[in-house]
């Protein structure tokens, strides 16, 4: 198996470096085959690994690979843990990658970075499937950095625009802001275990908590939960948690393809897999359980409501991400790590089966993303929108879609739980359900639906476009002509072009990833409350909510009955009468309502002041003290006072000492007497 | 045997070279480049082939000469290899020829003189590095700052000569308490041996008292700090590197900066533990003062080479951090960020100059999206700035994950016994510099590398064969530390091992009291 696992990571490294370093040579269709290729193999051998694992009965995987340093008893590893967890991960990774390669093909056609792009984002493939096949927390690392650096190259692809160099900037920083808490939590574990290893990490688990550790003065906490807190806060900056989901919103500048693959599918979920790998450890901390709870839920509701007041197409569909990724980590502190791993693989089909659909509208808007110049476009586009409204009805969860089982078994399961902070997630989660009904079919309804021309972009809306801080995709295109993509200027040249349906290298993907995005929910029974995750997930007996909703579980239609009858297919649906009723039955009737709540939708549009504090704040202050001590420290002080003012002061004191000597013989007689009186009163 | 008189053809391959320069034909440069580059060469041929016969898990020094010299005062020619120099003698043979390579467009006036320098540079901080007998490891010190002073002196930009009595003055200033140090420490040998000796092994014996440690320490210290550099001693190193020529820069960031810190890991620290460990706290609160403030300071320059210059105290802050935790990760982190910031800061001050060379600007306001015009420039400067920021595979990574992972070794138990939390605290301040780092080097790639395209003069050429092959070697280099250490870490280990019993053991004064 050796071979196989190795061969899963290495293909599309190969296929990286070959279109990257010689992209030129082998041309466009060299690069796009050679990635293809890679993502491929990685692909199928991941079926087989897959296949073995979860119906072969192969043992677990865990063997190093190599031994990176030994140094002090510490051992720093390469090496590959694969179970059923890994499993899934690989497959979901490699399916979506192989995806948005084939999508790339007619997403990027025209963009002279063609090789570049298909060299990052197999890059990227290689980088997640270390991470995920990960057996230590140096290799975990290793992985997360590398996911987080091409995000970075993939944000910022278009490096001629400065929005997009802004945002890849701030992507970085805030993940690394993230990586502060985890380098302390990774350091914290070590300390106590002496090992980088999984396996043997769990195995002190006990010991672990027992440590105190003190904080402050009378003050101690377990040095478990000290760790957890701080592993969390580097899940929370790559899986985009409330406070550091700032730079999910302004990653969209990136092309649409990785906006799905990455910002969607597999990167920004990291975190959550990240958690649910080290369930032994947060499992053994209640605390922390309750801290993932509350901020999952915080984000799942507020970024939710964020969805509401976006015009563009790509950044409602992030901030749906954003609310998302609040309902996997929701699952996570209620321990019910199964449901937050089973919306981790729906919602990695249906957002980027969402993702996609939208950059396939994009296409044929001739790179418009604004939605209020769209409408109309199921009768040209049937292919993307049957596809799209598919992944539409997975995300809010209508009942029998992919998304209803998984965001239904997580409200159940938060229902259950009983940790501090239970109660308050499921009020917000519950909420949340019908802001996601709302703001999805707000969407679809705007784009596919509404008579073309409905909505003026002028008058107050464009006051709402000035508030909003990086509402500036298609700005642009008009306000920069210079910086505008190959594909806008192409598109510009022929402005009275009809939208159409979009090629099949666009469309295909859409179907292969709508079959799961229906279909993916199917396996509720097994994955939560059968024996999947056995051995791999740790979860104490007395949290097990999963297993409370199991012994009531009674197959598909079952489940499917009872969800009928609970409050969230019901918010659900309000949600999407609601968007009817606003946005196409009295369409006038949002900018009434905006109006009247002018300052609701202030605090919306500024995305409640987290951006503005973060520069003015943070940043801000952190370049005034930058300033302040280049000016007064090294300038002034240092180089002002004690280095030329001491060349100063030698220069002075040697004047002063020069005229000591006088030639006056009764000078000198007078200094020496001075001098012996001195002395003899010192020997008195 | 062999190997013995591989590392004396090391140590004097540069000096035959700089005598054999003036030889040359007067009219042409060529030759005397060539002649610099293929001594530098043969160098490092040597220099990688003793690295690859140096035995690992062998405590002491390999491939020894030595020859006593002034007898009287118990000076000998004494050098050779041991894990404490053994990367930094690689490194310095590494840098050599790219140097000379580099060198080759930016140098056009008094080109004889300037290859002469190079070499005699060359000469003494590979003497530094190999000397095992204190007065000799004094002379080659200072011998360094000679050429060091003419190469930015002679070659440097306007304000130079503001620069070089700044550096040479700060410099001049530390040594003079260093003199007054070794002379006393050879006192002290004599007085308790009855012969003379300024023998590093000698001095390691020594049971001094501990006021005497302490003086010693600072005197120590005040020249140490002042080359690593660190705040608030380090406005020299600034001021030296905007005027330098990028080849000194180069030199002066590869591998002089590093003496310092070999210095305290030599000398300072083990001959003189108890002071030492008195002191620790704070130089260790130096070390982390010196990552944020270089860091904060890199972020709000407008020059590129001052950037690179305030980085540099940021990343060599980690270095005395590690040096200071008294722990195996540490110290072997501290030897690798040492290596690692040589690389990176030698590419990017060679990147700077390339820069230079074609626009005659180096300030960031008046570039822009390099990407565009100078592809093969921005992947070069991409990947050396993200072994900058400290990513995984390169070596940046490997230095400053060991460093911080041996402070927090060597903080945990005052810690958890509740005795001290200042040096956790430390510890975890310096992990600011992780965020702080990114936030100064992506700055400065933004700003370089992307947005509108624009510079002085229009579109700068991209990078010739001759550059891509030196930064291509710098990179390769990176990668290797970063993604395969363990074969250079492990050469390193027992005299890691060695150096940290002799600070951490009690000596036998202590075990009397």
């Amino acid at each position: 198996m050796d071979g196989v696992y190795l061969s899963i990571v290495l293909a599309p490294l190969v296929g990286a470096l070959v279109a990257g370093l010689w992209g030129r040579q082998i041309g466009r269709r060299g690069a796009q085959s050679v990635t293809i290729l890679g993502v491929g193999i990685a692909f199928g051998l991941s079926v087989w690994v897959f296949w073995a694992h979860v119906f072969g009965g192969a043992p677990v995987y865990n063997e190093t690979v190599y031994t990176w340093l030994v140094s002090d008893g510490i051992r720093f590893e390469i090496g590959f843990l694969v179970d059923n967890l890994t499993a899934l991960m690989m497959l979901v990774v490699t399916f979506v990658s192989l995806m948005v390669h084939i999508y790339t093909i007619g997403y990027m056609r025209d963009d002279p970075g063609y090789q570049r792009f298909f060299s990052y984002i197999s890059l990227f493939t290689f980088a997640m499937l270390m991470l995920v096949m990960a057996n230590n927390f140096l290799q975990l690392f290793f992985g997360w950095e590398a996911v987080g650096l091409v995000s970075y190259l993939l944000i910022g692809f278009w490096h001629q625009r400065p929005s997009a160099v802004h945002a890849n900037l701030k992507a970085f920083i805030v993940n690394r802001v993230g990586d502060f808490g985890f380098i302390l939590g990774i350091a914290a574990l070590v300390l106590y275990t002496g090992t980088l290893d999984y396996a043997a990490t769990f195995a002190q688990v006990e010991g672990l908590r027992e440590a105190q550790v003190p904080l402050w003065a009378g003050y101690e906490t377990s040095l478990l939960t000290l760790a957890c807190i701080l592993l969390f806060i580097g899940a929370m900056g790559k899986s985009a948690q409330v406070p550091l989901h700032v730079w999910l919103p302004d990653s969209m500048e990136g092309p649409t393809p990785i906006s799905a693959l990455i910002h969607a599918a597999t990167m920004v979920t990291a975190g959550i897999f990240m958690v649910a790998r080290l369930s032994p450890l947060f499992e053994a901390s209640p605390t922390t359980l309750s801290v993932i709870l509350i901020i999952g839920a915080l984000s799942a509701f507020f970024m939710g409501l964020l969805g509401l007041v976006q015009h563009d197409i790509k950044r409602v569909v992030a901030f749906s991400t954003l609310s998302q990724l609040g309902y996997m980590t929701v699952a996570l502190g209620a321990s019910a790590y199964a449901a937050g791993l089973f919306h981790l693989m729906t919602h990695a089909f249906f957002k980027a089966l969402l993702f996609l659909a939208a950059g396939s509208v994009i296409i044929a808007m001739h790179h418009e993303q604004d939605m209020r110049r769209m409408g109309g476009l199921w009768r040209v586009m049937p292919i993307t929108y049957v596809t799209a409204l598919i992944g539409a009805l997975a995300l809010i969860g209508f009942p029998g879609m992919s998304g209803f089982f998984s965001k239904d078994a997580i409200i159940e399961a938060v229902a259950l739980s009983t940790l501090p902070g239970a109660g308050f997630a499921y009020v917000l989660i519950l909420a949340g359900v019908f802001v996601t009904a709302l703001y999805t079919f707000r969407m679809i309804f705007m784009v596919f639906h509404q008579p073309p021309g409905t909505r003026s972009t002028s008058s107050a809306d464009d006051h709402h476009a000035q508030l909003a801080s990086h509402d500036h995709t298609h700005d642009h295109h008009h306000a920069q002509p210079e910086l505008r993509t190959p594909d806008a200027e192409r598109v510009l040249r022929a402005p009275s072009h009809t939208p159409h349906e979009s090629p099949p290298v666009v469309t295909i993907p859409l179907i292969l990833l709508a079959i799961p995005s229906v279909l993916a929910g199917l396996v509720v029974g097994p994955l939560l409350f059968g024996d999947f995750f056995d051995g791999v997930l740790t979860v104490d007996p007395a949290r097990d909510v999963l297993a409370q909703l199991g012994e009531s579980y009674s197959g598909i239609g079952g489940f499917i009955l009872h969800g009928l009858m609970m409050p969230p297919v019901w918010l659900a649906l309000s949600g999407v009468a609601l968007a009817w009723l606003l946005y196409l039955h009295r369409p006038h009737w949002p900018g009434v309502i905006a109006a009247r709540l002018r300052w609701v939708q202030a605090v919306l549009l500024r995305q409640y002041g987290f951006d503005a504090f973060n520069a003015k704040v943070l940043a801000g202050g952190s370049v005034a003290l930058g300033r302040l001590l280049w000016r007064v420290g090294d300038r002034t002080v240092i180089d002002g006072w004690l280095v030329n003012g001491s060349a100063r002061s030698i220069g002075a004191l040697a004047q002063r000492i020069r005229r000591l000597q006088s030639g006056y013989l009764y000078h000198y007689a007078f200094a020496m007497i001075l001098g012996l009186l001195i002395f003899g009163l010192m020997l008195w | 045997m062999s190997e013995a008189v591989v590392l004396n053809l090391v140590l004097w391959l540069p000096v035959v070279g700089a005598l054999l320069i003036p030889l040359l034909p007067r009219e042409r440069d060529a030759p005397v480049y060539t002649l610099a580059f293929a001594v530098m060469l043969v160098q490092l041929l040597l220099v990688i082939w003793l690295f690859v016969r140096f035995e690992s898990g062998v405590s002491g020094l390999q491939f020894a000469t030595q020859i006593p010299w002034i007898a009287a005062w118990g000076v000998a020619y004494h050098i050779g290899l041991d894990g404490l120099n053994l990367l930094l003698v690689l490194l310095t043979a590494l840098l050599g020829p790219l140097v000379v390579a580099g060198a080759v467009r930016t140098i056009t006036h008094s080109v004889k003189l300037f290859y002469a320098m190079l070499l005699v540079l060359q000469f003494a901080m590979l003497g530094t590095f190999l000397a095992q007998n204190l007065f000799l490891f004094y002379l080659f010190w200072e011998a360094m700052l000679i050429p060091m002073f003419l190469i930015i002196g002679i070659w440097g930009g306007e304000r130079r000569i503001y620069a070089t009595v700044k550096f040479v003055l700060y410099t001049a200033f530390g040594s003079i308490f260093m003199l007054v140090a070794v002379i006393y420490l050879g006192l002290a040998a004599h007085a308790a041996q009855g012969a003379p000796s300024f023998a590093f092994s000698d001095l390691y014996a020594l049971e001094l008292a501990l006021p005497v440690q302490t003086l010693l320490l600072l005197a120590f210290t005040l020249a140490f700090l002042i080359k690593i550099p660190s705040i608030p001693l380090h406005t020299w190193l600034p001021d030296a590197h905007v005027e330098a020529p990028s080849p000194g820069s180069v030199m002066l960031a590869g591998v002089l900066l590093k003496m310092g810190a070999y210095g305290f890991l030599k000398l300072g620290l083990p001959m003189l533990p108890e002071a030492a460990k008195l002191f620790t706290p704070v130089l260790m609160s130096l070390a982390v003062a010196s990552i944020i403030y270089g860091a904060l300071l890199a972020w709000v320059q407008d020059d590129i080479k001052k950037i690179v210059a305030y980085s540099s105290i940021s990343h060599m802050g980690y270095v005395m951090l590690g040096l200071l935790s008294y722990e195996l990760l540490g110290i072997q982190g501290a030897i690798m960020q040492m290596v690692s910031h040589g690389l990176i800061s030698a590419g990017l001050f060679f990147m700077v100059g390339m820069l230079y060379e074609r626009t005659h600007h180096r300030e960031l306001a008046v570039f822009g999206g390099l990407a565009k015009w100078m592809p093969v420039y921005a992947l070069f400067f991409m990947l050396l700035a993200l072994a900058s920021v400290g990513l995984p595979t390169t070596s940046g990574f490997t230095g400053e994950f060991l460093v911080l992972l041996g402070a927090f070794y060597g903080a945990w138990p005052a810690f958890v016994q509740g005795e001290s939390h200042y040096a956790l605290i430390l510890a975890s301040l310096a992990v600011l510099g992780v965020i702080l780092g990114a936030l100064y080097m992506l700055r400065l790639v933004r700003r370089l590398l992307f947005g509108p395209a624009q510079a002085p003069g229009g579109q700068p050429a991209d990078l010739s064969r001759r550059e891509r092959m030196i930064l291509a070697t710098l990179v390769l280099a990176i990668f290797t530390l970063g993604i395969y250490p363990k074969p250079f870490l492990h050469k390193t280990e027992q005299a890691a091992l060695d150096y940290q019993r002799l600070l951490l053991e009690p000596t036998p004064a202590q075990e009397g009291l």
